[in-house]
């Protein structure tokens, strides 16, 4: 009976419900378009027009005809020690920035998660150095703190009865790792702070009416509550780490130790190089890589978000 | 728990309390000390700055006097401070008029596949700008952008709006949504529910997303340094203009950076608890 009661249903009624339906869609969709489009021409024309380049020999000063070349220029890509460096610096300065400023920020947040004197102000002098500028974050840790004859850093070691360190020509990369661990762990403390401030407290009491110590509250409760902040802290830095450029190009302007991916695609083509076809093979390498990491972020975040329909 | 137990569980606690609040300040105030000592160093005359650490001199003016006069032929304070005004203040109101729009088709009324839509916008911070600057590049020489103002403006809407659709959908969650169901049925059209119920109630939010935007389009070094060298320069690229290869410059390069950082520390200083809320909620809730 159903199935011949139904088609005429639908006839009578369908047109007019999905012709509603398509409209109320598109009348949901409307607000998100211009930033939709606007977003795809930014990032997707830029990107296919980068593949393309990868695939030809185009050298531009001084010119050249732009010719395709297929796979060359990645063929190439194995070969150049200097791209290899440059991929261990990246992984480097990411992976102990990071860990660094997770660790640290973690710490401060939890030292500021408790009622004391002038805690408004410690939070506020702890939080300074991600609202800097990271140009000047990178002059004044060299010219201020790192300086070999007057730098402050020397003058401690040399009070301690240490022999002064150069520490931006002698050690690029861990002199990086410090500013860039010193940057980035207020951001990661705040993360910390508004996960430290989101606990359910009834949960923490009645744990302490149990009997639990303060440690075993601390492994048990406070930890995996985190878990999700500190996920989300380390999924940011890495995507803003991953990229890093000025630090670099106002510290050390490159060379061997501080000069990570993205840098060296710039030394390759408009710093200086002008080889666009292979500046252009290097940066889909990045892209290819960062979406393995991206993969593995979204994995965790499409968690995050999942774990809001059960909140 | 005897009383005298409790007492003295009570005491311990007040007394590790303190410990662990002058800890804190000690930490802090050794985490600050490099902020303290670029102040510190933009008062003093570069024979004080470049000499073993001074802790008392005599604080002078002359730096800020001298990084602030104009020569021509040379980027000056007010022609970069005026360039990045424009572009940052440009740029973050078209990132809220796209935004604000986008983000209620992600939290109020949601699109089918708002999730997919919410990842795209995301996905777009991972892709390095590096991979981007050769083809951005190209396109802003054959425009007749390069250094112009435009092309910033341009540019730092593809870095904020999707931090800003992020963040604000986060905040559009909280609207109640009887409200918004009220004013449909009172007719009231998108703009009327946003002007009326969405932007009064979210405006704190809005105005923290909005802080986010101005610190990181204010702080850009990269696009503005490759595309903008000559003309619309911004303030980071004038802070290294401040550093010479012969000579002392320490002094002149902090009185320099504190005047290009105060803007973005004072508004964040201001807007340091909601700014963090909506970033980790935009993710956690």
């Amino acid at each position: 009976m159903s199935t011949t009661v139904r088609p005429r249903l639908r006839s009578q009624i369908g047109p007019k419900v999905s012709g509603r339906t398509l409209d109320e869609k598109w009348r949901r969709r409307l607000p998100l378009l211009p930033a939709l489009l606007i977003m795809i021409a930014l990032t997707q024309v830029p990107f296919v027009m980068s593949v393309y380049y990868s695939l030809t020999d185009w050298h531009v000063v001084p010119p050249g005809p732009r010719e395709f070349v297929g796979f060359d220029n990645y063929q190439q890509l194995v070969h150049d020690h200097f791209f290899g460096d440059a991929i261990v610096v990246s992984i480097q300065l990411t992976v102990f920035g990071v860990l660094g400023a997770i660790v640290l920020g973690t710490a401060f947040a939890l030292l500021l998660d408790r009622k004391f004197f002038g805690q408004g102000v410690v939070r506020t002098l702890l939080i300074t150095p991600f609202l800097l500028m990271p140009v000047v974050v990178g002059l004044i840790w060299k010219n201020q703190m790192f300086h070999g004859l007057y730098g402050v850093l020397n003058w401690v070691i040399e009070k301690l009865g240490g022999t002064p360190v150069e520490f931006v020509s002698s050690h690029p990369t861990l002199s990086l790792i410090i500013v860039l661990i010193w940057q980035w762990t207020p951001f990661m403390m705040l993360i910390m702070l508004a996960g430290l401030q989101s606990q359910p407290g009834d949960v923490l009491e009645a744990a302490k009416v149990d009997g639990a110590t303060p440690f075993s509250i601390f492994r048990q409760l406070t930890l995996s509550h985190l878990r999700p902040y500190m996920e989300l802290g380390i999924l940011l830095g890495t995507i803003y780490l991953i990229q890093l450029y000025d630090q670099i190009a106002v510290m050390t302007g490159g060379g061997p130790g501080s000069t990570n991916v993205p840098y060296y695609v710039f030394q390759k083509s408009i710093g200086g190089g002008w080889e666009f076809g292979q500046a252009s093979s290097y940066s889909i390498v990045v892209v290819l890589a960062s979406i393995v990491i991206a993969t593995i972020a979204l994995r965790v975040l499409s968690g995050l978000l999942k774990g809001e329909e059960i909140a | 728990m005897s009383q005298a137990d409790a007492a003295v569980a009570v005491g311990e606690r007040r007394w590790v309390n303190q410990v662990l609040g002058l800890l804190a300040w000690v930490t802090a105030l050794l985490f600050f000390f490099p902020v303290f000592w670029m102040v510190l160093n933009s008062f003093k005359t570069e024979q004080d700055a470049n000499a073993s650490p001074k802790f008392f001199f005599t604080p002078t003016l002359d730096e800020y006097r001298e990084v602030t006069k104009s020569t021509s032929g040379v980027l000056s304070f007010s022609e970069a401070y005026t360039n990045s005004i424009v572009i940052v203040l440009v740029s973050t109101l078209i990132v809220l008029l796209l935004a604000i729009p986008a983000a209620y088709a992600l939290a109020i009324r949601p699109i089918h596949k708002w999730r997919d839509a919410l990842f795209f916008f995301i996905s777009t911070k991972f892709l390095p700008v590096v991979a981007s600057i050769l083809p951005v590049w190209i396109l802003a020489r054959n425009f007749d952008l390069l250094n112009t103002r435009m092309v910033l403006i341009i540019l730092y809407l593809g870095v904020n709006l999707p931090l800003a659709i992020w963040m604000l959908r986060s905040f559009f969650q909280e609207v109640p949504h009887e409200l918004i169901e009220a004013a449909e049925i009172d007719g009231a059209s998108l703009w009327g529910q946003l002007r009326s119920i969405v932007l009064p109630l979210a405006a704190p939010g809005i105005a923290a997303t909005a802080l986010l935007c101005v610190i990181f389009a204010w702080n850009e070094f990269f696009y503005a340094v490759q595309l903008n060298p000559v003309d619309g320069s911004t303030v980071p690229i004038w802070v290294t203009t401040n550093i010479s290869t012969r000579g002392d410059f320490l002094a002149k390069l902090s009185a320099a950076s504190v005047l290009a950082c105060i803007p973005v520390v004072l508004a964040g200083w201001i807007a340091q608890k909601r700014m963090i809320r909506g970033l980790a909620m935009g993710a956690i809730k």
